[in-house]
């Protein structure tokens, strides 16, 4: 019979904790198939994107090349405007899926962690290790979240360059349905959907109902913020009369009221059709707005709070690992 | 009526053969403790019986004639996997009512009962049970079916000695009063010992050893005698030899009951478990009804 | 200690009726209430919002007429509300359908369930189908709902033709068919993948696929589209492709502007695509209009009939709106066939499934 023996207490009188890359090693071998998956799912989404982009670019070149408006076009130019128009709504259609993406990627990758670990048991095999249940939390976290925030990062660039000839041709990219899809907003809400996901599991202990939370928790956050608070991080502009040049380019519009002759603003709406059709003395139209100058920083400052609540749910995260009571 | 029966019967994942060559006829009406060590093929066999699994060789019928997995069969066994599973985020109740409406039998008043005596919550869901309660709320539902056959996989391996005790009185009891015929297995024979009746030995995909214990037990026995003596009595059927220094035992088969001693040894009778851990150290040796199938056996073991 | 009553005879052998099917109703509904009301819950909060809706959009146009339907926009701006629905489908199939089976497998319940009396064959369809049932009924309420929500403007409003992928996998029978077959492709990855979690995300990722593939290139063809070398605009058609061509061969569009800048002659067009670069954004809020289509107003000569005149015209192929609800029906059609091709072969592995 083979003779063992426990490694004698005074042997290891310098107790080094558990090297960072074989814990590194650790996650990647367990969850090698997910990063696989997901790695697959993105390089498709990005496929699309880049198929799509191109031709695209190669409408807007055909309407870019069309002589300026108001002035005199050929047929050829009425039929690539009208293409390009139908790309138009494509490109809003596929802006409108990709707000999905973030949710995704964060809940299916960030929920599983803890949450599958907790549910089947084998917490009790990875907390008793000698690296002890701090160290890999913060392993297993930090690993996924660098990597899922780089590839987010790299995909929001890619839908830039594919919406960029809309965005030349009016579409505003602080509006609440593109302003989180490029510059670093993107990889800034998907680290957030992924740190709602860390926490969802390690509190709801079940990987399914932890990814519907995410989910649902994120969906509302996203909401708000884009209908609510976005508006306010920089105090809005405000004109009368602005006629379309005025306004800069590519502004967001918040608001538009009328007010008549006595200052008073009018509520008919009846009246305000009115007077878009046909503009009358004395009455003022207002509107409120952020200019486009402002998107990068808007950017700033929203990457910056989301940045700043993910590292605290993360942090309450390996709080609430370390007090777990198996 | 026989209510396991097998001929040749096989079962391979990918390339490995699980179990092999299989061939039982199990009669009605006994405790059968299935043994064998880790991973010898006895889950195997039993997911073969209860329809889990699908031969690839062989045959299987149970109940009588009846296929393996056919309505019914399944109406008439009832099954407890390993670890007991249940439906974690279910309560008791609901699992009784699961139950009571995937069967045509169910007798609810008995498991209802039976459950307020082990004192388990019906409210609680099952998830939240320590692992012995899990295990006696799966023998509960598999009770209440009223089957002609209990099988039993690994049942006591999540039970302290009490809990254990408890288990096998009910099975026993409801043995004792009803005729259900029960297969059990498990990896340490001693838990069994006192109930079985029947024995089947399992190693490394093979069958070695089936019958009744009270047979095999009439026919081994152990004869202590001088070790230069050992190789000079070609007319026994040697199980399995131990030497010891001078002296040499050897577990032996008999043919008839009435076999004579060979004069300077003596017999003396044979344990189960000492039985079982002869045929287990000696892999070729079989005890089968039917045409005796050992081969010469050759010392295994040299003690100091 | 209790009695237990004595074991049936091998005589109720002879009797054999099956274990009633309306059991597994209960089995199924306790078993998987979670997903089943999560559904109901999600589309009921979104069907509320559409009622809430349409309502307002039917105030709007009663108050405004025609005008309005055909070009207003702000906060009855139809599409980035109707593609968010469009994930629903997917995720019905990936919360409710993929875990009926995996986690099944994954957790080793199904050695309990499957060698009780009730047989795994049957119980595996009397689960699936009654779950298929639930789902493709609320679906297609939802599916009623949005239809009666954009009516007014959907065909009507520039750009919005009913068979676009947009209004059309959400409205009619479309939306429950696309919620059945993501449920069925839920199914199948479930006993496939034996993992919740993988075959959740393998249902989303292969309806993606599907719905994108049919978007893109079956719809278009389920009929032969017609092709017209008119120059009216074909209000509410569905344009798949536009091209030029020179006595019946095809011509680059460069070709044709050479032509005219030859003759010196340009066409004016007053409002074409509603918005100069650098103006504001015609779809982020306010009153700016839409598209509307080109009105030849010619200054010199108008190129149109000297276009025609010389051999030119200009094809459209295009699927008429005309044309929604036999669509309907084939795309309904053959997306019930593949569910239930999906369930059947789903339920032979079930059968086939070794432990």
């Amino acid at each position: 019979m083979t003779v063992f023996s426990p490694a004698q207490p005074g042997q290891d009188k310098s107790l080094r904790p558990v090297p960072w890359r074989r814990l590194g090693w650790v996650s990647w071998r367990q969850y090698r198939v997910s990063v696989v998956g997901g790695a697959v799912f993105l390089c498709v989404v990005a496929a699309y994107l880049l198929v799509m982009g191109l031709r695209i670019r190669t409408g807007y070149a055909s309407v870019a090349s069309c002589p300026q408006l108001g002035s005199r076009l050929s047929p050829t130019c009425t039929t690539a405007l009208m293409l390009f128009g139908g790309y138009h709504v494509w490109g809003e259609s596929t802006a409108a899926v990709m707000m999905a993406v973030p949710m995704l990627i964060g809940a299916f990758a960030g929920a599983p962690i803890l949450g599958r670990e907790l549910e089947v048991g084998t917490f009790r095999f990875a907390w008793t290790q000698g690296a002890g249940r701090t160290r890999w939390a913060l392993a297993r976290i930090a690993l996924p979240a660098v990597t899922v925030t780089v590839a987010a990062a790299a995909l929001s660039q890619l839908f830039g360059w594919f919406y960029y000839p809309f965005f030349a041709t009016g579409d505003s990219a602080l509006a609440p349905q593109y302003f989180e899809l490029t510059g670093i907003a993107f990889a800034a809400w998907t680290l957030a959907a992924f740190a709602i996901g860390t926490l969802a599991g390690v509190l709801i202990r079940r990987v399914v109902p932890a990814i519907a939370t995410a989910m649902a928790a994120w969906a509302g956050l996203l909401l708000v913020t884009s209908v609510y608070v976005r508006r306010h991080y920089q105090a809005a502009l405000s004109i009368h009369n602005g006629g379309h040049g005025g306004l800069g380019l590519s502004p967001w519009l918040i608001s538009q009221w009328w007010t008549g002759p006595n200052g008073k603003v009018i509520t008919s709406e009846n009246k305000i059709i009115a007077l878009l059709n046909h503009p009358q003395r004395g009455y003022t139209q207002w509107t409120t707005y952020q200019p486009g100058t402002r998107y990068w920083h808007f950017q700033l400052i929203e990457g910056g709070w989301l940045l700043a609540l993910s590292l605290l749910l993360i942090a309450a995260t390996i709080w609430l690992v370390r007090r777990r009571a198996a | 009526m026989n209510v396991i029966e097998t001929s040749g019967l096989g079962k391979r994942y990918h390339q490995t053969w699980a179990l092999r060559e299989c061939s039982l006829a199990i009669p009605a009406g006994h405790v059968v403790a299935l043994v064998g060590p880790n991973g010898a093929g006895k889950t195997t066999l039993l997911n073969l019986t209860v329809g889990l699994a699908t031969p690839s060789a062989g045959a299987v019928t149970v109940l009588g004639g009846m296929p393996a997995g056919s309505p019914g069969a399944l109406d008439g066994i009832a099954f407890v996997a390993q670890d007991s599973p249940v439906y974690k985020n279910l309560s008791v109740s609901d699992m009784l009512h699961l139950t009571r409406n995937l069967n045509r039998h169910f007798d609810q008043r008995f498991a209802r009962a039976r459950l307020g005596e082990l004192s388990i919550p019906l409210r609680r869901k099952a998830g939240k049970l320590s692992g012995g309660q899990q295990a006696q709320l799966a023998l509960t539902l598999a009770l209440a079916r009223r089957p002609q056959l209990l099988v039993l996989d690994e049942p006591l391996a999540n039970l302290d000695p009490l809990a254990r005790h408890d288990f096998m009185a009910t099975v026993m009891a409801t043995v004792a009063e009803h005729g259900m015929s029960v297969v059990l297995s498990s990896h340490v024979l001693a838990e069994l010992e006192r109930v079985a009746d029947y024995l089947i030995l399992v190693s490394d995909g093979k069958v070695q050893v089936a019958g009744e214990v009270d047979q095999l037990l009439s026919t081994h026995r152990t004869l202590t005698g001088p070790a230069a003596d050992a190789g000079r009595h070609p007319e026994l059927t040697v199980v399995h030899e131990r030497r010891a220094e001078a002296q040499a035992h050897l577990l032996v088969r008999t043919r008839e009951p009435g076999e004579p001693v060979p004069p300077g040894w003596e017999a003396h009778p044979v344990g189960l478990e000492e039985l079982v851990l002869a045929y287990l150290r000696q892999p070729g040796a079989a005890a089968l009804p039917g045409p005796a199938r050992t081969k010469d056996a050759e010392p295994t073991e040299v003690t100091r | 200690m209790t009695a237990m009553a004595t074991p049936a005879q091998p005589a109720r052998k002879a009797s054999l009726r099956p274990v009633p099917w309306r059991g597994m109703a209960w089995v199924s509904w306790r078993q998987h209430r979670a997903p089943l009301a999560g559904l109901v819950a999600v589309l009921g909060v979104a069907g509320v919002y559409l009622y809430i809706t349409g309502l307002d959009l039917r105030h709007e146009v009663a108050a405004y007429g025609e005008m309005f339907a055909a070009n207003g926009s702000g906060k009855m701006e139809m599409t980035p509300t109707a593609a968010l629905f469009q994930i629903l489908p997917a995720l019905i199939g990936a919360f409710v359908g993929a875990p009926v089976l995996a986690r099944e497998l994954e957790t080793g319940t199904f050695r309990y369930t499957w060698t009780q009396g009730f047989g795994r064959q049957r119980w595996a369809a009397a689960k699936l189908a009654q779950i298929a049932i639930a789902v493709t009924v609320v679906a297609a309420a939802f599916g009623f709902l949005f239809s009666w929500c954009y009516e007014p403007i959907i065909g009507v409003r520039q750009g919005l033709s009913p068979l676009m992928a947009i209004t059309f996998d959400l409205r009619g029978v479309a939306f429950a068919a696309w919620s059945l077959v993501a449920f069925a492709i839920g199914v199948l990855a479930g006993v496939l993948i034996r993992r919740v979690v993988p075959a959740m995300f393998a249902t989303l990722a292969t309806w993606s696929g599907l719905a994108v593939i049919t978007g893109g290139y079956l719809r278009p063809h389920y009929e032969a589209p017609l092709v017209t070398s008119g120059f009216r605009p074909l209000s509410a058609a569905w344009v798949i492709g536009q091209r030029w061509t020179l006595h019946g061969k095809p011509v680059s569009l460069s070709a044709v502007d050479q032509v005219l800048h030859k003759l010196g002659v340009i066409e004016a067009a007053p409002g074409v695509f509603g918005a100069a670069p650098g103006g504001p954004g015609q779809s982020g809020g306010g009153f700016g209009q839409t598209a509307s289509q080109a009105s030849p107003a010619s200054h010199n000569v108008n190129p149109v009939p000297y276009l025609v005149h010389h051999g030119f015209a200009q094809l459209t192929t295009y699927q008429p709106a005309s044309r929604f609800w036999p669509f309907q029906w084939i795309e309904g059609g053959w997306l019930l066939a593949l569910s239930l091709l999906l369930i059947g072969v789903t339920i032979w592995l079930v059968r086939r499934h070794a432990a």
